[in-house]
């Protein structure tokens, strides 16, 4: 074994090779005081633990970051979810956020259209439009991303169960735009563990939405190789209630899941790991959070390595997005949330987060105005251009008490894991109630601490005031869902109703027999066939889930 | 005398459970009898069950924004029903703006984020129609 001073100076010796390529943004950093500020600050004599469990930046096992240079580099990209009503309006937002300088798309669906049903579905009275954009048919998609060059941006989509259908159309409209799929950059969401757990979109049972799954992993392979096929949430499992060591333990224990279940599939895990990315929660105890990243990522990298045996070093990396707790925004004194998100923010890039939205203040209220949703970036901007912690790698790394925490979250997390491993893993850990009822019981310890005051909330249990309830906030007008039927009447009409038939029933026989979905389902959405049309396809071979109910 | 006995209900398509989980959990430890209904009920399912299991309370929680149908839909219902004894709260995301409108439908209360759950215990405590 090289001695950490090898080490070093191996990872000196690439790093310079590729900042010759590719500098970091500027020539020298220094404190707004003028002292001048290193890239890497390491122990004064670094020992065999340090090299072990902390080691380099770019390097196993990652707790320093998955860069070499960090921030130095490249700042994290903002990324604002937005999207709401019709595809037009969301584009408008979208044109605006890009104006504003955010450098990525997140785009957020309406319930209706997460669920697999069109907006003239029965279901979807009085949902369309709410949470998110209404996304019916392909045609609904070119609005969505109309002006916006595909190959220049990378957008991520938060969409799981049928994430297929929407990855199709997005494919689709950039074809239209000229842009080939491999030039594609973007995410979708793809994680059905956590929606039985946590979020709720689901619509098939476990076993052919994990089948789903892995045919996407194949496809993205070969057609798609940019495109990350999955982000593995935590950030659901949080807001539903769990602790940070459950954060980490139920979303690494989803994605082996899913690692086992490609690897079953046939695939090899170093032609699908590189493409694994996660998200987590930034929630309000700062370095607990801080800690929780770098854990996560030490964890990770672990498991992939002695358990799954993956070699590319991208494939122990966790790459992760970052969305500050929802949660923890409180409806009393709506501008307190601007601070507990900034906080919140911090701690993600203090963790070395690779993405990351900022709440808007007044999310408990209502979908964002657009003055917020600003503020909210802003705040992202101050962070990174203001504040300085982006001008060197891991800055409270040698921390005792980050180090303490990072050591004793993974610690945790790993018995968690053990334990998921021992009823056989995460799908028949959620099957039998075991990861809803963890949540759920955090969850009421959570409430009864903040309601005895042993935890305080400012505004909420402590510095309590009375004032009017804030009248300017976001409405999703009705006719929304009226415009929406009225054009898949019209799309019905006009469209080639054979070829759609025709799509419909290969991607029947693909269900029932062992095909790759995706290349039917890309058929289907390019003969504009509904996304509720061919989810019910899919419902027809593969039924429902029917959650158990635990409280 | 017998325990209160609540429908803690998920109106629509809103996936968010933790505060209906916690409601319920709250409750339960107050004393009342709660039956949960699980995720994506419709306003029929949710006002079934509520005669199937002869609830004095339904509890119902939204915080999708699509209240401004579902809770009508659900007092409709109730009406229809013969339910009028049935105490009906709202929970979830509901903007201070709409709450006349809810109420003007028979929806006796709104509780938005932050409320304490001992407030919910006690509102129900004092305001249960059905002795």
């Amino acid at each position: 074994m090289s001695s950490f001073a090898e080490q070093l100076a191996s990872w000196q010796a690439r790093l310079d090779k590729s900042l010759a390529k590719h500098p970091e943004r500027k020539k020298e950093f220094s404190t707004i005081s003028g002292l001048p500020v290193e890239r890497l600050y390491l122990p004064a004599s670094p020992d065999q633990a340090y090299a072990g469990n902390l080691g380099l930046p770019g390097e196993f096992p990652y707790t320093r970051g998955v860069q070499p240079t960090m921030y130095r580099g490249r700042l994290w990209t903002m990324r604002q979810y937005a999207g709401f009503a019709t595809a037009a309006e969301s584009n408008r937002r979208y044109r605006y956020l890009l104006e504003q300088g955010q450098t990525g798309l997140s785009v957020a669906f309406d319930l209706p259209t997460q669920i697999g049903y069109d907006a003239d579905h029965q279901l979807a009275q009085g949902e369309v439009g709410k949470v998110g954009v209404s996304i019916s048919s392909l045609k609904d998609m070119e609005t969505l991303f109309a002006g916006i060059p595909l190959d220049k941006v990378s957008t991520s989509m938060t969409i799981n169960a049928p994430a297929a259908v929407l990855l199709a159309m997005y494919i689709a409209v950039a074809e239209g735009q000229g842009v080939k799929a491999e030039a594609l950059r973007g995410t979708i969401q793809n994680d059905i563990l956590k929606e039985y757990s946590s979020r709720g979109t689901y619509i098939f049972p476990p076993k052919p939405s994990m089948r789903i799954i892995t045919n996407i992993f194949a496809y993205c392979a070969a057609e798609v190789p940019q495109w990350n096929t999955i982000s593995i949430s935590g950030y659901h499992i949080r807001e539903a209630g769990s602790t940070a060591v459950q954060e980490v333990a139920f979303t690494l224990a989803n994605g082996m899941a899913y690692v086992q279940a490609a690897i079953k599939a046939g695939l090899k895990v170093d032609d699908f790991g590189p493409r694994l990315s996660f998200f987590f929660n930034a929630h309000s105890d700062f370095l607990e959070e801080v800690a929780k990243y770098r854990a996560a990522r030490r964890l990770w990298a672990r498991i992939m390595r002695e358990r799954f045996g993956a070699q590319d070093p991208r494939s122990l990396m966790v790459r992760f997005h970052t969305q500050t707790a929802g949660c923890s925004l409180t409806a009393q004194q709506p501008k307190n949330n601007i601070v507990r998100v900034a906080f919140q923010a911090m701690s993600a890039v203090l963790g070395g987060t690779q993405s990351l939205h900022t709440n808007s203040m007044d999310e408990a209220l209502a979908l964002p105005t657009q003055e917020a949703v600003t503020i909210a970036l802003r705040t992202q901007q101050i962070i990174g251009y203001e504040t300085g912690v982006t001008d060197t790698v891991d800055p409270l790394a040698g921390a005792y008490y980050i180090e303490h925490l990072t050591d004793e979250i993974e610690k945790r997390a790993g018995e968690y894991i053990e334990r998921i491993d021992q009823m056989g893993g995460a799908v028949e850990a959620v099957e039998q109630g075991f990861i809803q009822r963890e949540i759920q019981e955090a969850a009421y310890e959570y409430q009864k601490a903040v309601e005895s005051g042993a935890r305080v909330v400012v505004g909420v249990n402590q510095f309590v005031t009375q004032e009017p309830p804030p009248q300017d906030i976001l409405r999703v007008d009705p006719k929304v869902r009226l415009e929406q039927m009225e054009a898949l009447k019209k799309l019905r009409a006009q469209r080639d109703g054979q070829a759609v038939q025709k799509g419909l029933a290969a991607l029947k026989a693909a269900a029932q027999g062992e095909d790759n979905l995706m290349p039917h389902i890309l058929s289907c959405v390019k003969a504009y066939a509904t996304l509720g049309e061919i989810c019910d396809t899919l419902r027809g071979v593969f039924g429902e889930y029917q959650a158990p109910t635990t409280i | 005398m017998r325990k209160i006995r609540v429908l803690a209900a998920k109106p629509g398509l809103d996936g968010h459970d933790r505060g209906v989980k916690v409601i319920a959990a709250a409750l339960r430890d107050a004393g009342m009898e709660v039956i949960y209904t699980g995720l994506r009920q419709t306003p029929e399912q949710i006002v079934n069950t509520a005669m199937q299991e002869d609830v004095d309370v339904i509890a119902l929680s939204i915080l999708s924004g699509a209240h401004d149908y579902l809770f009508p839909e659900v007092m409709k219902l109730v009406k229809e029903k013969g339910l009028d004894d049935v105490l009906v709260l709202g929970g979830g995301v509901i903007p201070e703006s709409d709450v006349p409108a809810m109420k003007q439908v028979g929806v006796a209360d709104i509780f938005g984020p932050g409320t304490a759950t001992g407030k919910i215990v006690e509102y129900i405590e004092q305001n249960v129609k059905r002795k």
